[in-house]
């Protein structure tokens, strides 16, 4: 007799019909679309949804349906002509309070979208788009940070009446990058004051002493979890302006995302025009103010060719200048900034931070009548071959791109002054652009046209099919009834699959695409082991009930083991890749763990049903 | 329907020597192949430029590759991809071009030759990158290695056991790369992908045989280990061949309807599967045998509780 608990058919009817909910969705084709957004990021309205419905009408671009999703308006249509047309008219009659994007939306029926239910998130070389990926410069971020420790030791020294002779950087331990600062002392100096003055605010960093040839010397060298945690802030706060950025652009589910120690990887599906993008985007540039060092004449450093200590030496407008080192504020505590017109001709209007706002309001309390340099600092990568191999050199571009006279005490807004007429919506955009806390630098880029997405669905859709026909006739034909059993179990597995990919809005890949149809087959060995088993029970007599069992109970650990491996190869997969690797990975982890749920539960409770009870069953139908 | 109604009687461990023999040199062809002739990575691993184009008639390849010289691209490989009317085209690395560039230079060398010439990707990958993710792609697979060996070792007990196994698993992933260094075929990341899945599932056959082993050496303890083995691979057999066709016949329509940017991921799914299924029958118990695997390896004692209760 065989038996099977009531609970576990409750668990897999339930499993099933859940399953099949899920993934529903996902079973509807895709049609292209228009994404509407308003500028001021109001959510969308059927009034402001009807305006773009009316504009259609009027310039006769046929859509099949517009409906409002999650605050943006989506507008489906035909095909890509006519989505093309409509962009363009949007575009060309409501850009002043509309965004636009191309995108895709599903045929799926309303109901299910209002109650949460979608279809799987595809990749874009499913759906074409654009893909960057930006390195961020992580040794930037620490001289960052090293400076504006700096200017602390600077000040507290100052305040402290100590005298000191410089301040100066320096590779500490093995490190690939500058990480440690060193307050050079005079010979008579007293060490231990000026350590007890720069230790009093940074009670979290550790100081040594060091005698020196000319003196002694104070050191700091960042801890490798200092360097990390700023790293990590770095690239948490480059992401954050990145996503931003892309915000603005108002492209349809935009992807900016973290990967691996130092990258940022940034998806923009429907995106084509891909150098206008990479132009708003990813600007690599970050802003430093810095106010004019008097106290030495910039004429006779340039001549000599070097600064005096603690000051760096720029042109502006072809004449030298000198600012201090000391920084009052860094790019990343810009929050806005906008092209304006004073009295006094064209300005920029700037917005700072919090922090940014007070270390202005500081520095300005203390140089009404100074003279302020905003420096703007570009990285660009220059690659020239080598010996046939190509070597990256990292070009930094520092200029001062204002100089100008502080009238008054400020803090979190103000203005630039002193422009050339046109120059300050340039500066505008580039004090915008140059928000990031760190450069960032392009180091892979892959635009896909959106009819070769479309092609690679149609391609991976028909190979899943076709395979998985081919495996049903085989199986049929193979295990007669228990083969229906399997096929069964096989078409349960592919749609739990794709609804735990639709619930973990893990995107699918073309990869990914060819991890269902691989766990398709993979899906057929547990069925295969169990069958094979009881065949062989069969065959050595035992009753056909006995030999059910047995295959189950027997094939078990061979069905485990061989999982294993594959799970443990697909972990390794998963941590190492990227994309649509990680894709591919995502479905063999989880294709593993539906397929032995699918063959251990689902099949067997079908089996059960067939030949379960107490009646007497003498042959069973298994080829 | 069964493949093999009777019970088979392969001799596989007296033959064992030829397909010793018979491993040793494709063994020795693809190591020699991938250190002497390497592989032809793809961008992914080197760095550079990838275009993918459309004409509307069946494209000339000549032609575009002459086109592409004029204009300064030297020695840019062009070659059809998927069907006559698509090219893919790859350029080295190109120093301080913009990809927006490369794109609408491209695009006027194709669209000069016929204007309805579409250009449908392009993707550009910085040296760097390439690099790094070549060591990070050896990193993988060495590490799935090492995780499957811990496993194998924990699993089996016996190191005669794990001798074979290991180096059925070793055998795999090496003629895959062997195939793709002799049939300079792309090099891709999703064919490491593919390699780390055959890894996977590499050892799968193998156990399958294995708990065999020791289920026959359970039932009959004074058997010759080399009947033993014999029995165990022939009665497992129905079994290991039915699996591989099914797989195959889903990866074949992967291989023949997945287009062409997974013509290299599932080759190396084939290549594996096959070369696995091979090595799982010929291999891995044949290298047991000469270890001098004995029933007493499995069955140490009769008050020591069996691994476990299973096949």
């Amino acid at each position: 007799m065989l038996e099977f608990a009531r609970w576990k058919y409750f668990l897999v009817v339930f499993v099933t019909v859940a399953a099949l909910l899920f993934a529903l969705p996902s079973f509807y084709q895709d049609d292209p679309a228009l994404q509407v957004v308003r500028k001021d990021k109001v959510a969308m309205d059927s009034a402001a949804l009807g305006t773009v419905e009316q504009l259609l009408t009027g310039r006769a671009v046929p859509f099949k349906g517009a409906y409002i999703d999650d605050g943006r308006g989506i507008v489906r249509f035909a095909d890509v002509a006519d989505q093309l047309k409509a962009r363009d008219a949007v575009n060309d009659a409501l850009a002043s309070q509309y965004l636009s994007a191309l995108t895709n939306a599903s045929r799926a029926p309303a109901f299910l979208r209002k109650v949460g239910l979608r279809p799987m998130a595809l990749g874009l070389d499913l759906r074409g788009g654009l893909y960057l990926l930006y390195q961020v410069d992580v040794e930037g971020a620490i001289s960052q940070l090293l400076d504006s420790y700096e200017q602390g030791f600077r000040r507290a020294l100052a305040n402290a009446k100590i005298s000191f002779t410089d301040i100066v950087t320096y590779t500490s331990g093995g490190s690939s990058m500058p990480n440690a600062l060193r307050i050079l002392l005079p010979p008579d100096a007293d060490v231990a004051t000026a350590l007890a003055a720069v230790k009093k605010d940074n009670s979290d960093l550790t100081f040594s002493v060091a005698h020196l040839a000319d003196g002694p010397a104070i050191e700091m060298a960042l801890t490798q979890a200092q360097i990390t945690a700023r790293r990590d802030y770095a690239i948490e706060k480059n992401r954050t302006t990145l996503s931003n950025r892309v915000n603005e652009m108002g492209v349809s589910e935009p992807i900016v995302q973290r990967q691996g120690a130092d990258k940022i990887n940034v998806q923009l599906p429907g995106v084509s025009n891909a150098a206008a993008v990479k132009d708003l985007i990813g600007k690599v540039a970050t802003l430093e103010f810095r106010m004019e060092d008097t106290q030495n004449n910039a004429a006779e450093a340039a001549a000599r060719g070097r600064p005096p200590l603690g000051s760096k030496l720029y042109k502006y407008n072809g004449v030298p200048v000198l600012l201090k080192r000391e920084l009052i504020i860094t790019g990343d505590q810009l929050t806005n900034a906008t092209a304006t017109t004073t009295n006094d001709g064209p300005a920029v209007s700037i917005k700072l931070n919090g922090p940014g706002g007070d270390a202005m309001l500081r520095n300005t309390e203390q140089n009404v009548g100074k003279r302020m340099g905003v420096v703007y600092i570009e990285k660009t990568r220059q690659t020239t071959m080598v010996g046939g191999k190509p070597v990256n050199k990292d070009l930094t571009e520092e200029r001062v791109i204002n100089l100008a006279t502080i009238r008054g005490v400020f803090s979190n807004t103000f203005e630039i002054t002193g422009l050339q007429a046109g120059e300050s919506g340039d500066l505008s955009k580039l004090l915008r652009a140059g928000s990031l806390s760190a450069p960032i630098t392009l180091i892979e880029e892959q635009a896909i046209g959106p009819s070769l997405g479309q092609d690679n669905i149609v391609k991976g859709r028909n190979a899943l099919v076709i395979g998985l026909l081919a495996i049903f006739i085989f199986m049929a034909l193979y295990y007669h009834a228990f083969g229906m059993v399997a096929n069964a179990v096989l078409l349960a597995n592919v749609i739990l699959l794709t609804a735990l990919l639709a619930i973990l809005h893990a995107s699918l890949s073309l990869p990914g695409i060819a991890g269902i149809i691989l766990t398709v087959g993979i899906a057929v060995d547990a069925n295969v082991l169990i069958y094979e088993r009881i065949r062989e029970e069969l065959r050595n007599g035992v009753t056909p009930q006995a030999a059910i069992r047995a295959g189950f109970e027997k094939a078990f650990s061979a069905i485990f083991d061989s999982n294993v491996t594959a799970f443990l190869a697909g972990l390794v997969l998963y941590v190492f890749g990227t994309g649509p690797v990680q894709s591919f990975a995502i479905v063999l982890l989880l294709g593993i763990i539906t397929s032995m749920f699918t063959s251990l539960l689902g099949s067997r409770a079908l089996i059960t049903l067939m030949y379960g009870g107490a009646r007497k069953i003498t042959k069973l139908s298994i080829g | 329907m069964e493949f093999f109604h009777k019970p088979t009687s392969f001799p596989f461990m007296s033959t064992r020597k030829m397909w010793y023999g018979l491993s040793i040199i494709l063994m020795l062809v693809s190591i020699g192949s991938f250190f002497g002739r390497g592989l032809n990575l793809a961008i992914d691993f080197t760095g550079g430029v990838r275009i993918e184009a459309a004409f509307p008639q069946a494209a000339n390849i000549d032609a575009v590759r002459a086109a592409l010289k004029a204009a300064g691209f030297d020695e840019a490989p062009v070659e059809n991809f998927g069907s006559s009317r698509e090219i893919s085209i790859r350029l080295p690395p190109q120093p301080g071009a913009d990809s927006a560039a490369i794109r609408t230079k491209v695009e006027g060398i194709l669209q000069s030759l016929d204007p309805g010439a579409e250009l449908r990707s392009i993707e550009v990958v910085g040296s760097q990158v390439g690099n790094e993710l070549r060591s990070k792609a050896t990193e993988a697979l060495l590490g799935a290695l090492a995780l499957i060996f811990i496993y194998i070792m924990f699993r089996f007990h016996t190191w005669r056991l794990s001798a074979g196994a290991i180096l059925a698993v070793l055998h795999d992933p090496i003629l895959v790369l062997g195939v793709f260094s002799v049939s300079r075929t792309p090099f891709d990341l999703t064919v490491v992908g593919a390699m780390l899945a055959v890894i996977g599932y590499s050892l799968n056959d193998t156990v399958v045989v294995f708990d065999r082993i020791r289920e026959r050496f359970e039932s009959s303890r004074r058997l010759e280990p080399r009947l033993v083995l014999d029995q165990s691979i022939n009665q497992t057999l129905s079994r290991t061949i039915m699996t591989k066709v099914v797989t195959l016949i889903v990866v074949v329509a992967l291989y023949v309807l997945g287009g062409p940017a997974l013509k290299g991921f599932s080759e190396a799914l084939i290549i594996g599967i096959v070369a696995g299924t091979y090595s799982s029958i010929y291999i891995s118990s044949a290298i047991a045998l000469d270890c001098g695997l004995k029933a007493d390896d499995l069955l140490p004692s009769a008050d020591k509780k069996p691994v476990d209760d299973l096949p």
